[in-house]
């Protein structure tokens, strides 16, 4: 696909104004709120809760600034940008993850070689090899070298753990700059507002079902696992994030149903993958899994939901409309 | 100097480290010898960069000669970037005896780190520790020992491995101690031991 991406595409599309504006927008609305709770709550334990409101709010103008940059910057940046995310996530999600001296080689491999190259087949748009070089080529050769090192102990746990950490932070997330290739008729160089949709649905996923639940959950889904999440957030989070996702159809190929689906399908995954990466959280008896982003934990904390919403996206997108 | 920062950034990146100061322990000018648990090869220098830089200024990574002397690059960061103090390990003489060097650092107003146990570890647990940590804390009572434990850096680089891999690590830096009046040298070395024992939260 050879259509501009960047800056000089999006001066060219004013939805990306309104994007940029909506999104702006939120975030001022959540400044002034945390300013205003932060000047009225008296509770010890309100004014904890209402530190990290606003901790919170600070990293997202620093993350959307980032991203906004780094789409301004055009599909390379983009990758880019997602390369180093999966890296950071890599680290913190072996870090939790025991291994031993002898997947020390497995492990170089999967840092230096098999990250950089799953970007690479992103970048140069190989969607035959990107899509398959971590569940086959990966597959196949990591646990080649981890053997050749000769320790047999707890050899199939080892080898697992490594393939499912690049599977989870390296192969799934880079499906979100792989939107920016999607060849779809009649949308050609609009494909950084997809990426804006599957990112803005997932996060807001989030934010919503967290608001909705401190408010009127009472009924937790999984105490176990994630003892935050409750019903009531879960559906009131999804609800109304679909709804968003369908209120921005004019961004999007698809039709105002089609984008509500389409959200709907988004927030599920991504429930489903914070539930997934807090079990593993929990196994491993931590609450976080860095301390990267302030209030949020660390970079795998904020992207879990976008691990399991971007390939579920990217294909539903690619079977129905490319 | 250039050399320096890239280092640091080099260090960082792959470990994340930053230094975390236990209640009763802050970051101070005085003279001080960081004692740490040693279990990679990268410790001296994960706990040099994790260092405030002023801090970091003044104080020398005590190392092995015959480990940092070897080859090209080494004996390069040694002298240019981490300025070590190079012990003897190996030949101990009157002559060379390994505390002159630390000595000599420590009148000319450097803080040191050292590695009592005065090796690298096996798996997680701490070491006996060797005497001279007492040599030095009564050769030079007024310098304070700050005990620092290291966690999960001999992932980056364990033992007999050249290239690192990325894995969080952590430096935890607790209170200072100095010896006691009429402290035996068995009491103070069990002490110290049992505060950097604490510190990681393992059994002594």
């Amino acid at each position: 696909m050879n259509v501009d991406t960047g800056l000089t595409a999006m001066k060219a599309d004013p939805h990306f104004l309104w994007l940029g504006a909506g999104v702006g927008g939120v975030l001022v609305v959540a400044s002034i709120i945390g300013a205003v709770l932060a000047a009225t709550v008296t509770t010890e334990k309100g004014k904890g809760t209402v530190a990290n409101l606003n901790a919170r709010t600070r990293a997202w103008w620093i993350m959307v600034l980032v991203f906004g940059g780094a789409l301004m910057g055009g599909r390379m940046t983009v990758v880019v940008l997602f390369g180093l995310l999966s890296w950071l996530g890599l680290r913190e999600f072996l870090t939790l993850t025991p291994t031993r001296r002898g997947d020390h080689r497995a492990l170089f491999w999967a840092f230096f070689v098999i990250t950089p190259a799953q970007y690479y087949f992103v970048g140069v748009e190989w969607y035959g090899m990107f899509s398959i070089f971590v569940p086959v080529w990966a597959f196949l050769f990591l646990p080649v070298r981890a053997a050749m090192a000769g320790d047999c102990d707890h050899f199939l746990e080892r080898a697992s753990k490594t393939q499912w950490g690049l599977m989870a932070c390296v192969y799934c997330l880079s499906y979100a700059p792989a939107l920016l290739s999607l060849p779809i008729a009649g949308y050609e160089g609009h494909n950084a507002k997809l990426l804006v949709f599957l990112v803005a649905i997932t996060q807001m996923s989030d934010v919503l079902q967290y608001v909705w639940g401190k408010s009127i959950g009472r009924h937790k889904v999984a105490p176990k696992v994630s003892p935050g999440k409750t019903w009531e957030g879960l559906i009131g989070g999804v609800l109304t994030a679909s709804a968003l996702g369908a209120s921005l159809w004019w961004a999007t190929p698809f039709k105002p149903w089609q984008a509500g689906l389409i959200a709907l399908a988004i927030t599920i995954a991504g429930f489903f993958g914070g539930l997934v990466m807090s079990a593993i959280k929990r196994d491993r008896g931590v609450k976080d899994y860095g301390v990267l982003i302030e209030g949020h934990g660390g970079v795998m904390d904020r992207m879990d939901s976008l691990v399991f919403a971007a390939p579920v996206f990217f294909h539903i997108v690619r079977f129905w409309w490319t | 100097m250039l050399s320096k920062y890239l280092i640091i950034g080099l260090v960082r990146t792959l470990t994340g480290v930053r230094a975390r100061w236990r209640e009763g322990a802050e970051p101070s000018l005085a003279q001080r010898i960081y004692f740490a648990n040693h279990t990679s090869n990268l410790d001296a220098v994960v706990i040099w960069a994790s260092l405030p830089t002023e801090l970091r200024r003044k104080t020398r990574p005590v190392a092995a000669h015959d480990y940092w002397t070897k080859g090209i690059v080494r004996p390069y960061l040694a002298k240019h970037v981490f300025n070590v103090v190079l012990i003897e390990r190996k030949n101990v003489t009157v002559k060379n005896n390994p505390l002159t060097p630390m000595l000599a650092a420590l009148d000319a107003g450097s803080s040191l780190i050292i590695f009592p146990e005065g090796g690298r570890m096996a798996g997680g647990g701490l070491g006996e520790f060797k005497s001279g940590i007492h040599h030095l804390a009564t050769k030079r009572p007024g310098v304070e020992l700050v005990p620092v434990w290291i966690d999960n850096v001999n992932r980056v680089l364990p033992k007999g491995e050249f290239l690192p891999v990325p894995m969080l690590g952590s430096v935890t830096i607790g209170a200072p101690m100095t010896l006691l009046a009429e402290e035996t040298k068995d009491g103070f070395l069990t002490r110290a031991r049992t505060a950097l024992a604490e510190l990681g939260g393992i059994e002594s």
